[in-house]
């Protein structure tokens, strides 16, 4: 089989048997599967910066958060259709995402990290400060109406899977030709080399701008439907923890994959899940993975699946 | 109150603050200096040394407060120290120092060292008694009838131990001094610190000068932390705003250097007193760590920096 063929065997199985798992998973494998779809997309908008273009953001969350509460405001103090609100967060995702990256892509390394982090803490601080309207910590919940997105009641729970697995397959779709186009391929020789890109005539800036602008775009994406899917927006999905969290998933699940970022979210919801039934301090394990990861297996699963078995994996 | 009393409280509580913040900051600053590494995990070491002194604290028991108060300035930094250099050697040696992924895996530290403390110490807020606490009422001038005059505003006062957390924050930073400038180690660390192949050419023990700056900058979170302890109480999720605090103090001070964030920690701290009493902290936070992400994108040496040829 030439490599297409065997990517579209790979993540067409990968679709279909999400699709079968809508008729026979128990209700609450059900649940989380649908939970894990919406939150690796955010991780795959976080592998186009971090593993394609090799730019380690420690601020993600911020464009979840832009996403989140873009739809979440838009909806409930604007009134709008839940389908405007998704477009609201987008939005307001691309729009933060194109005015962090003018300013923090003056900076690279270490200083890129930081840049990033704090202006994710100033986002946070700004969703507290703004109290009456968000709700702070506490959040606000999405009431049925504000759910109903074109006729689909999104608190039913079959409906809220297609509508997550509609959004994962256009995501994984939309990542897969993006990063086997040649903008994408330029993206890959950015972070493998960046002087040699530039060097090659590449307008290094403006690649790595665009990565930045659509990184944030499918994270704010994620954000939005997260908060439509599951009725609610709280200021935890802005805090630091959420931006630590998909770089944890995709160091699992294989930097500069396709298919990683589902794969390590999947692999880290289970493992809290189950851990959580053990102790309070489920947040130990996450601890533990990201210092095994580092130590041990910097490539992740797919990661390992590319370099024993198939080195042509997107 | 009127307005001046009411300042002078502020840049005290403010002093405080900044004397605990320059130690706080000096640790990180030292471990990014000499070993180019950003150690996230840093408020966590600070965490760890007000824990570390309850938990000796409770152990004395009945006799006097300050008795186990300065067994604990003693042995949390070296306890906390140790739990450093073992993380140094057994991870951050392991991926050479590399700057992303050391970056991630003292996020892991971070988790891990947090979470424990959950599971052992657990969710509670504790305090530790302070060794002296005398209640000092601070006299202010006004425009009497006689000219100028002194008198007690009502509400103007501090603590004689809140004084002595300055004051030994003061000598130990002049003792970190002493031994940066003065002594051997302090020779090495700075050899380190220029160039690193070139002082492992000359035979300079590269990775254990690594893992004693990374001790000495824990340790120096965690002599900060026991100071802090008995005005603020031991809980396992407080290092997240002295390791932001000192992130901001570093960055602003420029990168690595001890002066600038000495500095840069005195006006970090003062202007967080005063701001923090006269406007909502929160916008507080937020407006300073959107300087710091502009002080690191338009001037990435620092406000008191001087660029690098």
């Amino acid at each position: 089989m030439s490599d297409g063929a065997r990517s579209l065997a790979l993540h067409g199985a990968l679709l279909a048997l999400l699709l079968a798992g809508a008729f026979v998973l128990p209700a609450y494998h059900h649940g989380v599967l649908a939970r894990v779809m919406v939150l690796s997309v955010y991780a795959a908008g976080y592998n186009i910066m971090f593993g394609y273009t090799g730019l380690l953001s420690l601020g993600h969350a911020l464009f979840f958060a832009a996403g989140m509460y873009g739809m979440g405001l838009a909806v409930q103090h604007g009134g709008v259709t839940p389908a405007l609100g998704l477009l609201a967060g987008l939005g307001c995702g691309l729009a933060v995402a194109f005015a962090l990256g003018l300013l923090a892509l003056r900076t690279a390394g270490v200083a890129f990290m930081i840049v990033t982090l704090m202006f994710a803490q100033a986002g946070y601080l700004t969703v507290l400060y703004f109290g009456p309207y968000t709700r702070g910590d506490e959040g606000f919940v999405l009431q049925g109406a504000q759910r109903v997105l074109f006729g689909f009641d999104l608190s039913d729970a079959g409906v809220r899977y297609i509508a997550a697995l509609i959004l994962f397959a256009a995501v994984l779709v939309g990542v897969l030709a993006l990063v086997r186009s040649r903008f994408g391929r330029v993206l890959v020789a950015i972070r493998e080399n960046e002087e040699r890109a530039r060097m090659l005539g590449y307008d290094t800036f403006a690649h790595k701008l665009g990565a930045v602008v659509i990184s944030g775009g499918i994270a704010a994406l994620a954000g939005a439907a997260y908060g439509l899917l599951f009725g609610y927006v709280g200021a935890t999905f802005a805090s630091v923890q959420y931006s630590i969290f998909p770089l944890l998933w995709v160091l699992l699940g294989g930097a500069g994959t396709v298919i990683g970022p589902f794969l390590g979210t999947l692999f880290m919801f289970y493992l809290i899940d189950l851990s959580s039934g053990y102790t309070s301090a489920y947040m130990l394990i996450a601890g533990v993975v990201l210092v095994a990861l580092t130590l041990f297996a910097p490539q992740g699963l797919a990661g390992e699946l590319r370099r024993r078995i198939w080195r042509g994996l997107p | 109150m009127d307005f001046g009393p009411y300042l002078l409280l502020a840049s005290l509580e403010g002093a405080v603050t900044a004397a605990v913040l320059a130690l706080t900051a000096v640790g990180l600053s030292l471990v990014f200096g000499v070993m180019r590494v950003v150690n996230v995990a840093h408020g966590e070491f600070f965490m760890l040394g007000a824990v570390l002194a309850w938990w000796v604290a409770h152990l004395v028991g009945d006799a006097h407060p300050a008795v186990g108060f300065l067994l604990a300035l003693v042995v949390a930094p070296l306890l906390v120290g140790g739990i450093a250099v073992l993380a140094d050697v057994t991870v951050l040696k392991r991926v050479n120092y590399d700057p992303e992924r050391t970056i991630v895996a003292t996020i892991g530290i971070l988790y891990i060292l947090q979470q424990v403390t959950l599971m052992t110490y657990g969710p509670d807020a504790r305090p530790v008694e302070p060794p002296f606490n005398t209640r000092l009422a601070l006299p202010f001038v006004e425009w009497g009838e006689n000219g100028l005059q002194l008198y007690w505003p009502w509400g103007l006062s501090t603590t004689s131990y809140k004084l002595a957390v300055i004051g030994a924050a003061v000598v130990v930073l002049l003792g970190v001094w002493g031994l940066m400038a003065r002594t051997r180690i302090g020779l090495l660390m700075r050899a380190t610190q220029l160039d690193r192949d070139m002082a492992l050419a000359f035979g300079i023990p590269v990775e254990r000068v690594y893992a004693m700056v990374f001790g000495i900058g824990a340790g120096l979170a965690a002599l900060a932390a026991v100071l802090i302890v008995p005005i603020q109480q031991a809980h396992y999720l407080m290092g997240g705003d002295p390791l932001l605090l000192s992130f901001i103090v570093v960055i602003i001070g420029g990168l690595g250097s001890l002066p600038g964030t000495v500095l840069a920690a005195v006006l970090i701290g003062l202007s967080d007193g005063i701001i923090s009493v006269f406007f909502s902290p929160t916008l507080a936070k937020i407006l300073a760590t959107l300087l710091v992400a502009l002080v690191l994108v338009f001037r990435p040496q620092g406000l008191f920096g001087v660029r690098r040829a």
